[in-house]
């Protein structure tokens, strides 16, 4: 109801410039559910800390004091310091560039690659369809966590291929969100009227169909983040990628599972809490924005 | 259609998965970067050495060629030796496969024995507290790093309370397994009536399944919730409910063996997370199953062991789908191919 009044405010009467048409929508989609804008604010803190926040840890996060391994968090080290003395928050907090740069990379591998298949499948149909929907098929036969170790052992133990096995299992989702899209609006009106007027195909495919399709593929990248970082947080937990001793959320959990039994507990739940708040940030992001796109959906 | 006709038909659906299963794991092998013969001969290898195993697994053939005999192996149960242990990769994954599915079933089971009451709760009861709570189990299931949550359960029932025994392995030290019937320790210790045995392996059990289970609780109640509330909502429940029957059995047959449906459907996806988060959770427990079997080959770059790896969970996977569709079709009489 409120979706409808809105939208009828924003066409009805003085159609107001472009930047401030979005920014009222904006408005209204961070006051209308509160956790979205959590989620937004999170996220953009986030972004600000990837980016900054190598300048602004207190510690190197690779420096090693070894008189001060293992110590409990303290006004000093907040975190506390790990076997080696490291600073577990400056470790925390540096490792955020590599964990979102790995997700964001290999997210935007698989939605340009998922996207374009996808489109072509689902507008010209034909041969290409089926081959792809089988390729894809086969992918998804997979547990997806198994079929990234097993691309990651193939390739070599790399963190390019991290990210690049990340985007492969994450390559289906993208791909079938952009066919379903592309397929129900390939014979739209505004698609006949286009065709009509002497577009090309691929140029109506391009610029009137796959702008049509991006709310339902922003919700999916962004429901999908959160499973990229776990996912690639996860490979680094079992030992591939990311090597000691960078910094990075998945190997930080991994070294300090030694340490929990004899309840050195800070070395893992940092860097631990970290990454559920990533997945969680972009989780409770995409789910906003999925209320936004599709109200039926809501759960 | 007779329900036979389909499940057999569907079965026979899932030989060209296996087959492109088949040939993604054999790319996988030939994807290695370098000369794998030299990779497998090791580092002190002479070329005549190398080209020894060249001819001996077949690298020397042209690659159509190298398939069939792979098909060949497969047929004959072989997947290579495994360079760490120097047993046979099948035998070594038979011998682990008991331990990660008296896990993953176990944590199966949880699962849904929580999930689905809590889904069923929160439709009927829909925005009380109860439905809050739904959402936020839900959404912080999805959140939480199985690993990261097995850990911390570590810490606080076995460091602080003391209650929960070490994470390492499946039988506490003091016990002998008992003989194999079943390979799940815990039904085998009760088989042979050895009470502490079987409880001790429960214990063992407990916290890596719940650590599984509570991976698996998030999608798993979500859609039992949204399947709930579809039935709850629509025309047959309101014909139901006004013919007068009893609320107990509007609930329970009419709306929910409907979103059964769903619910079934969505175990399968739940399926593929779980023989993922199988491979953590057992690195986490220290349970020796074929996830942590996987990772100490990855360590070593134990080739033929990581293959045969994920070609058996991807043929598990396959499998169990089949299950599940199965199930489907007993349950869901509309079921025909083409839907």
């Amino acid at each position: 109801m409120t979706d409808a009044t809105l939208t009828s405010q924003l066409t009805a009467g003085s159609r107001p410039s472009a930047f401030a048409r979005n920014l009222a929508h904006f408005r209204y989609v961070m006051t209308s559910n509160p956790v979205t804008f959590l989620a937004f604010v999170l996220c953009a803190g986030m972004i600000l800390v990837a980016l900054f926040g190598p300048m602004l840890v207190p510690h190197d996060p690779l420096a090693t004091l070894s008189d001060k391994a293992l110590k409990p968090p303290s006004w000093d080290h907040w975190f506390g310091t790990d076997q080696l003395g490291r600073d577990v928050f400056s470790r925390v907090v540096v490792a955020t560039r590599l964990d979102l740069l790995i997700s964001v990379s290999a997210v935007a591998i698989s939605f340009v690659c998922g996207a374009a298949m996808g489109a072509c499948a689902g507008y010209w149909g034909g041969w290409f369809d089926k081959l792809s929907g089988r390729f894809l098929d086969t992918i998804m036969a997979f547990p997806l966590f198994v079929l990234a170790m097993g691309i990651v052992a193939a390739a070599g133990n790399t963190i390019q291929n991290i990210v690049i096995a990340t985007a492969i299992i994450n390559l289906p989702f993208y791909a079938r969100v952009a066919r379903a899209e592309v397929s129900i609006r390939r014979n739209a009106g505004y698609v006949q009227a286009a065709r009509l007027s002497g577009n090309s195909e691929l140029r109506i495919l391009m610029f009137k169909i796959l702008p049509n399709t991006l709310p339902p593929m922003m919700v999916q990248l962004s429901l999908n983040m959160g499973w990229a970082i776990l996912n690639a947080a996860g490979l680094s937990f079992i030992g591939l990628g990311v090597r000691p001793p960078t910094a990075e959320w998945g190997i930080m959990v991994a070294e300090g599972a030694n340490y929990i039994i004899s309840g050195e507990w800070w070395l893992a739940l940092f860097p631990g809490a970290a990454l559920m708040l990533a997945v969680f940030t972009f989780n409770l992001l995409g789910d906003g924005l999925r209320d936004l796109v599709d109200p039926q959906r809501r759960t | 259609m007779g329900q036979l006709t389909i499940i057999l038909a569907r079965v026979l659906q899932a030989v060209p998965t296996i087959f492109g299963i088949v040939v993604v794991t054999f790319l996988l092998t030939r994807a290695l970067p370098g000369d794998p013969a030299a990779y497998f001969a090791g580092a002190s290898a002479t070329p005549e050495s190398i080209a020894e195993i060249r001819v001996k697994l077949g690298l020397d053939q042209s690659l159509p060629l190298q398939f069939v005999a792979y098909l060949q192996d497969l047929a004959t149960g072989n997947l290579g030796q495994s360079i760490s242990t120097g047993q046979p990769v099948a035998t070594e994954l038979l011998r682990r496969l008991p331990a990660s599915l008296e896990l993953t079933l176990f944590a199966l089971l949880l699962s849904v024995a929580v999930a689905i009451p809590l889904g069923v709760l929160a439709a009927v009861k829909q925005d009380t507290w109860i439905d809050q709570v739904c959402r936020f189990i839900v959404t912080a299931g999805v959140s939480l790093p199985t690993f990261f949550t097995g850990l911390l359960l570590v810490y606080v029932f076995y460091f602080l309370l003391g209650i929960a025994p070490a994470p390492l392995g499946r039988l506490d030290m003091l016990h002998i397994a008992p003989p194999q019937v079943t390979g799940f320790l815990v039904l085998d210790g009760l088989i042979a009536r050895e009470w502490a045995t079987a409880w001790s392996a429960f214990k063992q059990l407990l916290l890596p399944g719940i650590t599984l289970a509570l991976f698996t609780l998030a999608p798993l109640a979500r859609m039992t919730r949204a399947a709930m509330l579809q039935a709850l909502a629509s025309e047959y429940l309101r014909t139901a409910r006004a013919a007068g029957l009893s609320s107990t059995r509007v609930l329970m047959v009419y709306a929910f063996r409907n979103a059964m449906l769903p619910i079934i459907t969505t175990l399968g996806m739940v399926f593929s997370f779980t023989l993922g988060a199988n491979v953590l959770v057992e690195k986490v427990f220290a349970w020796p199953g074929i996830g942590s079997f996987a990772i100490e080959a990855l360590v070593v770059s134990d080739y033929a062991a990581v293959q045969g790896f994920v070609l058996s969970m991807a043929v598990l996977f396959v499998l169990l789908n089949l299950v599940i569709d199965t199930v489907y079709t007993l349950i869901d009489p509309r079921v025909r191919i083409e839907g």
